[in-house]
């Protein structure tokens, strides 16, 4: 058994045809763990004892001839999925102590489907953040370069599966907290149609655009997990009665003669030459795929990150109004600085006399940004644009200005704001560090993105390189 | 007040509203930093929105309801299990309203 080399495609073939049991797995990835997470800091809690434990069980019903489609895969899990007996703290101090009495549905679907729990990866507190450093129990790192960040702010998802300490984690994505860790870590992160998986059970953060997703080593594993994720739930009304499709099924179909856009706003000042020129280059590989490129125009793009930060903190204030202290959690005194900026800001907006002004505002922008998305994809299948204007960043550079912090989510945030689909996959080193690629499309095509981006994978194979 | 200019009065009065308490860096910072983020988010204006609707959400979903019948939940000592102060089957609260 080779963990480097294990994809969720790959081990389910090995417990298969018995070349190592769930146990050894397990195993394998907490002797990972011990080696690198001192250092990467991208657990908050282990859940060693009973995943052993889990381990053993699956590999009786392996024996006995029980099938399940992930039965003995070790996942981890983003902390603000609550996880039944499992101390969930969304990494803030407010739930330091709580222990959750239910599952998220995505949670108990993957248990169900026979996934078992390595542990709960370290994120910003509250999903706040797009470095990782915003965390109350300590930064995580990037495994590729540990004076850099791995992103945010599903930090420790990205920094585990990059490091092989995970197969595969979950992530939330409201402005890009998939798709930008998964550009930085050089693994896969989809971000699916709002609605396309529910958000029950987990902590949330702006309720019109948390999305929820997972971060893989590949594409064939990030369709394989949607397959299971994704789905109508009773308890989260949001959630779209619309089929879930055979995604991994129809991954291998050909991609050619697909349009592919490149909106033209996404490559303007700001972004980083050597960036660029990767996306770029990755665009003629797609051309080599018998894809059609040609270039379109989103014109109200450089509005959605001033929506974005209406919207998004508006709606946290919101969401965070319920930690009185009462019922869970510490209450308020425990909130950090980035929470008490957000909720400040939303408090604000949304104060009498300033609502018109910036929320109402924001959400007529928003109409107009989601429309420029409407009318592109009639012309385009869909688009390709890079995930965030830079490289990994220093740790430390961005934390004494927001802003600065915020225009990290220049080109993740348009697609909550519209609730498309995204997908983050590698596209190549600068200076040893990753490029990540997005691919968009309209409301519920993941099956085409996952399609453009398996073929891209497998012809570049970008996927095989790991940290040293 | 104006909105790109917030004062530590204003703050101190948004914190009270917010239930939070602010530290004193925190106070010297945030009417800047707050400042500079509305300032930011003010381009907005630059757009005439008088005939735009609003979108809050995005996927069309309307009138999604569900049978009204009751259905497994959690027990009382599941629900009570993370109080920090319980009485029997009740959260402990501070009282609200004085006698």
């Amino acid at each position: 058994m080779n963990i480097d080399q294990l994809t969720i495609v790959k081990a389910k073939e090995g417990l298969k045809k018995k070349e190592f049991s769930s146990l050894e797995l397990v195993e394998g990835y907490f002797k990972n763990i011990k080696k690198k997470n001192s250092q990467l800091n991208a657990f908050i809690t282990l859940c060693e004892k009973e995943a052993l434990l889990e381990a053993k069980k699956a590999d009786k019903l392996i024996s006995e001839g029980v099938k399940k489609s992930l039965l003995g895969i070790p996942m981890a899990f983003k902390d603000n999925f609550l996880t039944r007996g499992i101390k969930t703290t969304a990494a803030s101090k407010v739930l330091q102590n709580y222990i959750p009495v239910y599952d998220a549905t995505v949670v108990d679907k993957l248990k169900k489907a026979g996934v078992i729990i390595l542990g709960k990866t370290n994120m910003d507190a509250w999903a706040h953040g797009s470095s990782g450093e915003a965390s109350d129990f300590g930064l995580t790192r990037n495994p590729y370069d540990r004076n850099k960040v791995p992103g945010g702010s599903s930090s420790g998802s990205a920094t585990a599966v990059a490091s092989r300490m995970a197969l595969a984690a979950t992530g939330t994505d409201t402005g890009g907290s998939i798709r930008q860790p998964a550009s930085f870590c050089n693994v896969v992160g989809l971000k699916p149609t709002y609605g396309r998986v529910s958000r029950y059970g987990i902590i949330a953060m702006a309720s019109s655009l948390d999305a929820i997703g997972h971060l893989t080593k590949t594409v064939a594993d990030s369709a394989l997990l949607l397959g299971i994720t994704a789905g109508q739930d009773k308890f989260d009304a949001t959630t779209s009665p619309s089929p879930v499709g055979d995604y991994l099924k129809n991954i291998k179909k050909s991609v050619k003669n697909i349009k592919i856009g490149v909106p033209k706003e996404y490559f303007r000042e700001g972004l980083e030459q050597n960036v660029k020129s990767k996306i770029k280059a990755a665009l003629k590989e797609f051309e080599k795929l018998g894809v059609k490129v040609e270039e379109v125009s989103l014109p109200h793009t450089e509005y959605a990150l001033a929506v974005y930060y209406i919207i998004q903190p508006a709606e946290v204030s919101s969401n965070l109004a319920r930690y009185d202290g009462i019922r869970y959690g510490l209450g308020r005194k425990m909130f950090a600085g980035e929470a008490k900026r957000r909720i400040m800001l939303g408090t604000f907006t949304l104060s009498s006399g300033y609502w018109e002004a910036y929320y109402l505002k924001a959400m007529q922008v928003r109409t107009l940004i989601k429309q420029d998305f409407d009318k592109v994809f009639k012309k385009v299948d869909a688009l390709i644009t890079p995930v965030s204007p830079t490289l990994p960043f220093k740790i430390g550079e961005k934390t004494a200005d927001p802003l600065k912090m915020y225009l990290s989510d220049i080109y993740t945030v348009t697609a909550n704001l519209a609730g498309i689909p995204g997908i983050s996959i590698p596209a190549g080193f600068v200076n040893n560090l990753p490029v990540g690629m997005q691919i968009l499309g309209p409301h519920f095509s993941e099956d085409l993105l996952f399609r453009l981006a398996y073929h891209y994978e497998q012809q570049t194979g970008l996927y095989k390189k790991k940290p040293v | 007040m104006k909105s790109s200019k917030l004062t530590e009065k204003n703050i101190k009065h948004l914190s009270k509203l917010a239930g939070l308490k602010l530290t004193k860096a925190e106070l010297s910072k945030f009417p800047k930093q707050l400042s500079e983020i509305l300032t930011y988010v003010e381009s907005l204006n630059k757009l005439d929105t008088k005939k735009i609707e609003p979108t809050a959400q995005v996927t069309g979903l309307e009138n999604i309801t569900r049978e009204d019948k009751s259905g497994k939940s959690l027990t009382a000592d599941e629900v009570l299990s993370n109080a920090k102060k319980k009485d029997k089957n009740f959260f402990v609260t501070k009282a609200i309203l004085e006698k």
